[in-house]
C-alpha cells in the first residue's frame, strides 16, 4: 500500500476515526492490529518475519533485563562479602551470560537481514570470482522473499537490544507493546529509525482528540504530499530517462540528472517522512525527526548531522562507537601509534572504525557494490576534509572570507554538488558506468545541450518544469522560514483567514499540480526499498 | 454576535469555499467535449430530453453515426433515442438499458452487436465517454465497476477532479466558456457528418483463433435479454451495416443462434446493404466505418418502416408536447446540415478549426 495511494488514505480515514472512538486503553492495542493489518496487505508473508523479529528481540531483552535486575539485586546483598577481584569476576560472569543471549539474538535478526537481503548479491559477486578463474558455471540465484522496511525495523529493534544490554533501561515487559515499536505502521517501511526512550513516552499513552494536534499532524501530512506528488514524482520522469540512457545523456545531462536526483530525493524521502510524523501526530504520537534543512549544510559531516538524522545517529551510536572502543581498537591505536607516530597513528582507529561505519551504512542502503561505493565516498570526502582541516584554519587566516554570505552560499553548494555527485551511484546500474558519467560531465560538456527542447523530450512538459521551479522556491522559502522555528507554529500564530488561505493554496496546489493517477506512474518511496 | 455563532459560521463558511472550490476546480478540469471529440458529451444530453421514447437505441458508433432519430421523427413519427457512446463495451449498454428502463418504458430496445467481441475492459478514455456523463444511481456504480481497467479508480469517478487534475496545462477557451453549461452536440443521440469519404478497399477480417465470444459478452447479453423481457421491452438485436470493423461469419451464426434460443429479433443490416440502398461511394464519410447523414438517413428509412410495420411502433406525430420538443431538435439539425455543407464547400471539411 503506497503512502500515496487511496488505499493508504482510506484505511488512514479509518485507523485515525476507530482510534479516537475507542476508549484509551484501547488504542495501542488497535494501533498494533492496524500496523500488522498494513504489513498483512503488503504480503501476508512479510509477518513471519515482522514477528519473528519482534518475538527474539522481546524475550531476549526480557531475559538480559531480567538477569540484570536479579544480578544487580543479587550483587547489592552480597557485595560486602566479596573481595574486589570476587566483585570483578561476579560481574564478568554475569555479563558473559548477558553477552551470549545478546549476540545469539543480535546476529539471528542481522542473520535474517544478511540472508533475506544480501544472499543474491553475495550469490553474484562469488560467481564473479568462479568466472574470472574461467568457470562458466555459477551459483544459482535464490528467489528470498525481501520483507518490505526489514532494514529499519530491524535496526529499530538492534537499537532496543542494545540499549538493553549496555542497562540503558528496563526491558518492555509487554510483548505486544514492544511488537507495537517494531511495526508502528506509518514508520515500517522508510523510517525513521526511531529509539524505544523517545517513541515508546508517547506511543503507548492514552490520547484524546485534540484540535491543535491533529490539524498540525494534517498539515505536515499535507506539505508531505506536496513535496511527493508536486515535485518529488514530476522530476523522476526526467531523472529515468536520464538514466535509462546515458549514451544520449551525458555532460551537461548528466550533471542535470544528479541534481534533479538530489531534488527528486530529498523530496522524495522527506515528504515521505512528513507523511510518517504528520501521521503519527494526528495520533497524538511524536515520531522522531529525521531531517534538519540538510541542503543548508556547509560541510559534508554537517550533512550527515541533518539527513537521514536517525540513521546517522543509529550506526554513529550503535557500530562507530562500540567499535572505536573495542579492546581490538585499542590494540589498533597502540600499535599504528608505535608504528607511526603520535599524530598519524592517533588516525588510524577513527578512520578504521569510519570506513567500518560507512560500508555497512554503504551496504545497508541496498545490496550493490554502487551503495558500497557510494557508502566509502562518503568515508573519504569525510576523511580528506578532516585532513584539510588546517589548510582551512590557514587559508581563513589569510583570507578574510569565513562567515560572510558569499562564503556560506560557497560551502553550501560545494555541499549540495559533493553530496549529489556521490548520489550518482544510487542511479546508475554499476560502479564503471557511474565514474564515466561523473567523468563525462567535464569530457562531454557541449554548449548544445543546454536545449530546452532535450529536456522536454525526457518526457515532461516546460509547465512541468516550470511547475517543479516554483515548487523548489516554495521548499527554499519555506526552509528559510523554518529556521527561526516552526512555521506551522508560526501559520498558527496568524488569523483564522490567513491560515486558512495558506493551508487551502497548499492544498488546492497539491490535488492540481500533483503527479498522481493515470498517466503518471505510481511511485513507491525510494526508501522503501531499503 | 455571539462568539460561537460566529465560529460556527466561519466553519461553515470555509466548507462552503473548500467545497466550491472543489467543484470549481472539477468544473473546469474535466473534459467538456464541445469541439474535436464529442462524443464525450452525447450520453449527458439524454436527460436533457422530458419525452418518453417508443424506442431506445443502445450501443456504439455503429448506432450513434448510422440511425438519426429526427429522420425516423419526421418520417415515421417515431419518438427515439440513441443512447450510444464510443466503444460502447456491451456491459456499459446493459447498465444504459437499465437505467433507461427505470426512467421510461421504451417499446424496443435496440442493441447493436458489434460489442460483443469485447470480453473485458478495454480502454479508460472510452470508458469516460460513457460513464462520465451518466447520472449517478446503481447502475453507474456497476457500470464503472465492470468496465474500469486496472489502472483506473472507482474514487476518480466519483471525484473527476482527481483523475482530469493534470489537464491543467490543457486548458483553453472552451474549458471556462463551458463551465456551467453544455451545448448540445447531438441530435437525439445522433452524431451527424454530411462529407463524403467513399470506401474504396475495405480490408478483409483477419482469421481469429477463436471465434467463440466471451463468457462476460454473452453474461451480459443475458442480462439484458432478461430486463427487456422482464419489463416487457422488446429487445431487436441489429448489426450495423458498415464494413469495418470486419464482422465474421462465425460471429453472424452465434448471434442467429442466440436469437434463435432466446426468442429475439436478429437483423443483420450487412446483408441488406442493397435493399437499403446504402451507395459506398457516397454514403460513408470515413471509407465504410461510418455512414455519413446520407447514409444514416436510408439506413433510418429503411428501419423505420420495419420499426412501424413489425414492432407497432406508433407515429407520435401527433402528439404536441412531443413535436414541440422536436421542433427544437429538428431546428438544431437543419442548422447544423447547413453549417456543415457550408463548411464544406469554403473549407473542404466540416469542421475547419480541427
Amino acid at each position: 500500500m503506497l503512502f500515496t495511494s487511496y488505499e493508504f488514505l482510506g484505511f488512514l480515514l479509518a485507523v485515525f476515526v476507530i482510534y479516537y472512538l475507542l476508549p484509551g486503553k484501547a488504542q495501542w492495542p488497535f494501533l498494533l492490529l492496524a500496523s500488522y493489518v498494513f504489513y498483512f496487505i503488503a504480503d501476508p508473508r512479510y509477518l513471519i518475519f515482522i514477528a519473528l523479529t519482534s518475538v527474539t528481540t522481546f524475550y531476549g531483552a526480557k531475559i538480559i533485563s531480567d538477569k540484570k535486575e536479579s544480578f544487580a539485586g543479587w550483587f547489592a546483598d552480597h557485595k560486602k562479602e566479596m573481595e574486589k577481584e570476587e566483585r570483578k569476576a561476579a560481574k564478568a560472569k554475569e555479563h558473559k551470560g548477558e553477552k551470549k543471549i545478546f549476540l545469539a539474538i543480535l546476529l539471528l535478526n542481522l542473520g535474517i537481514l544478511a540472508v533475506t537481503k544480501y544472499t543474491n548479491f553475495t550469490i553474484a559477486n562469488i560467481n564473479s570470482l568462479i568466472s574470472a578463474f574461467g568457470n562458466a558455471e555459477g551459483l544459482s540465484f535464490v528467489n528470498l522473499v525481501i520483507p518490505m522496511g526489514i532494514s529499519f525495523y530491524t535496526f529499530q529493534s538492534m537499537g532496543y537490544l542494545i540499549d538493553v544490554y549496555n542497562g540503558k533501561f528496563p526491558a518492555q515487559k509487554n510483548l505486544f507493546k514492544f511488537a507495537l515499536f517494531v511495526s508502528f505502521f506509518p514508520q515500517l517501511v522508510q523510517g525513521p529509525i526511531s529509539r524505544y526512550a523517545d517513541l515508546s513516552q508517547t506511543l503507548f499513552e492514552e490520547h484524546r482528540a485534540n484540535f491543535k494536534t491533529i490539524s498540525f499532524g494534517l498539515e505536515r501530512i499535507l506539505w508531505g504530499f506536496f513535496k511527493k506528488l508536486v515535485i518529488a514524482d514530476r522530476i523522476l520522469v526526467p531523472v529515468k530517462a536520464i538514466i535509462a540512457d546515458p549514451g544520449s545523456y551525458n555532460g551537461f545531462y548528466a550533471f542535470a540528472g544528479a541534481m534533479f536526483y538530489a531534488l527528486e530525493l530529498y523530496c522524495d524521502f522527506t515528504g515521505g517522512i512528513d507523511i510518517t510524523i504528520g501521521v503519527a501526530e494526528t495520533m497524538g504520537i511524536k515520531v522522531t525527526e529525521n531531517f534538519i534543512r540538510p541542503y543548508f549544510s556547509k560541510n559534508i559531516k554537517e550533512y550527515w548531522n541533518r539527513w537521514h538524522i536517525t540513521m546517522g545517529t543509529w550506526f554513529t551510536d550503535y557500530i562507530f562507537y562500540p567499535i572505536s572502543a573495542s579492546q581490538f581498537m585499542m590494540k589498533v591505536s597502540k600499535k599504528s601509534r608505535a608504528l607511526l607516530g603520535n599524530n598519524i597513528g592517533k588516525r588510524v582507529p577513527v578512520y578504521l572504525s569510519s570506513f567500518i561505519v560507512w560500508f555497512t551504512t554503504g551496504i545497508w542502503h541496498g545490496a550493490s557494490w554502487n551503495f558500497i561505493v557510494w557508502g566509502l565516498g562518503n568515508f573519504v570526502v569525510i576523511m580528506i576534509s578532516q585532513e584539510l582541516d588546517p589548510f582551512y584554519r590557514w587559508f581563513h587566516s589569510k583570507v578574510n572570507v569565513a562567515g560572510t554570505t558569499g562564503w556560506k552560499a560557497f560551502q553550501i553548494i560545494r555541499t549540495v554538488l559533493i553530496m549529489s555527485s556521490l548520489r550518482m551511484f544510487d542511479c546508475y546500474r554499476d560502479v564503471p558506468l557511474t565514474f564515466k558519467m561523473f567523468a563525462s560531465i567535464f569530457a562531454d560538456f557541449r554548449l548544445s545541450q543546454l536545449n530546452l527542447q532535450a529536456f522536454i523530450d525526457m518526457g515532461i512538459t516546460a509547465q512541468d518544469y516550470l511547475v517543479v521551479f516554483v515548487g523548489l522556491i516554495i521548499l527554499f522559502a519555506v526552509s528559510m522560514i523554518q529556521r527561526s522555528g516552526s512555521v506551522r507554529e508560526k501559520i498558527y500564530g496568524l488569523a483564522a483567514l490567513p491560515q486558512f488561505v495558506i493551508y487551502y493554496s497548499l492544498f488546492m496546489i497539491t490535488i492540481i499540480f500533483g503527479a498522481y493517477g493515470i498517466g503518471f506512474e505510481a511511485s513507491q518511496f525510494i526508501y522503501n526499498q531499503f | 454576535m455571539n462568539i460561537k455563532i460566529k465560529k460556527l459560521l466561519s466553519i461553515i463558511l470555509a466548507f462552503a469555499v473548500v467545497i466550491g472550490g472543489l467543484d470549481f476546480a472539477g468544473r473546469l478540469l474535466e473534459p467538456k467535449y464541445m469541439s474535436g471529440i464529442l462524443e464525450g458529451a452525447m450520453i449527458g444530453e439524454y436527460y436533457d430530453d422530458p419525452t418518453s421514447h417508443d424506442v431506445v437505441f443502445i450501443g456504439d458508433c455503429e448506432l450513434y453515426e448510422n440511425i438519426s432519430p429526427v429522420y425516423l421523427y419526421e418520417n415515421y413519427g417515431i419518438n427515439s433515442y440513441v443512447r450510444g457512446s464510443a466503444q460502447q463495451l456491451i456491459w456499459q449498454s446493459y447498465y444504459l438499458a437499465e437505467e433507461t428502463i427505470k426512467r421510461e418504458k421504451p417499446k424496443a430496445i435496440v442493441f447493436n452487436v458489434l460489442s460483443m467481441k469485447y470480453d473485458e475492459p478495454q480502454n479508460e478514455a472510452y470508458n469516460r465517454m460513457t460513464l462520465d456523463g451518466m447520472k449517478w444511481s446503481m447502475s453507474k456504480v456497476n457500470s464503472i465497476k465492470a468496465s474500469m481497467t486496472e489502472e483506473e479508480n472507482f474514487i476518480e469517478y466519483v471525484f473527476p477532479l482527481l483523475r482530469y487534475h493534470s489537464r491543467w496545462s490543457d486548458l483553453n477557451s472552451d474549458d471556462f466558456k463551458y463551465l456551467y453549461h453544455r451545448d448540445k452536440v447531438a441530435f437525439n443521440g445522433y452524431y451527424m457528418r454530411v462529407d463524403v469519404k467513399a470506401a474504396e478497399s475495405v480490408p478483409e477480417g483477419k482469421p481469429l483463433a477463436d471465434y467463440a465470444f466471451g463468457d462476460n459478452a454473452y453474461k451480459y447479453l443475458d442480462k439484458l435479454t432478461k430486463l427487456c423481457k422482464d419489463n416487457g421491452v422488446r429487445l431487436i438485436l441489429v448489426k450495423a451495416p458498415t464494413q469495418y470493423p470486419y464482422w465474421y461469419p462465425e460471429w453472424d451464426k452465434q448471434m442467429v443462434d442466440y436469437a434463435k434460443a432466446n426468442g429475439l429479433d436478429y437483423i443483420n443490416f450487412l446483408d441488406k446493404a442493397d435493399e437499403i440502398g446504402l451507395d459506398w461511394s457516397q454514403d460513408t464519410y470515413d471509407g465504410g466505418l461510418h455512414l455519413n447523414l446520407s447514409g444514416a438517413e436510408k439506413m433510418s428509412d429503411y428501419f423505420g418502416k420495419i420499426l412501424l410495420e413489425d414492432y407497432d411502433i406508433p407515429d407520435r406525430s401527433g402528439e404536441e408536447e412531443v413535436a414541440r420538443y422536436w421542433d427544437g431538435v429538428i431546428d438544431r439539425y437543419e442548422a447544423e446540415i447547413a453549417r456543415q455543407e457550408t463548411n464544406l464547400e469554403k473549407y473542404g471539411k466540416v469542421n475547419p478549426e480541427e
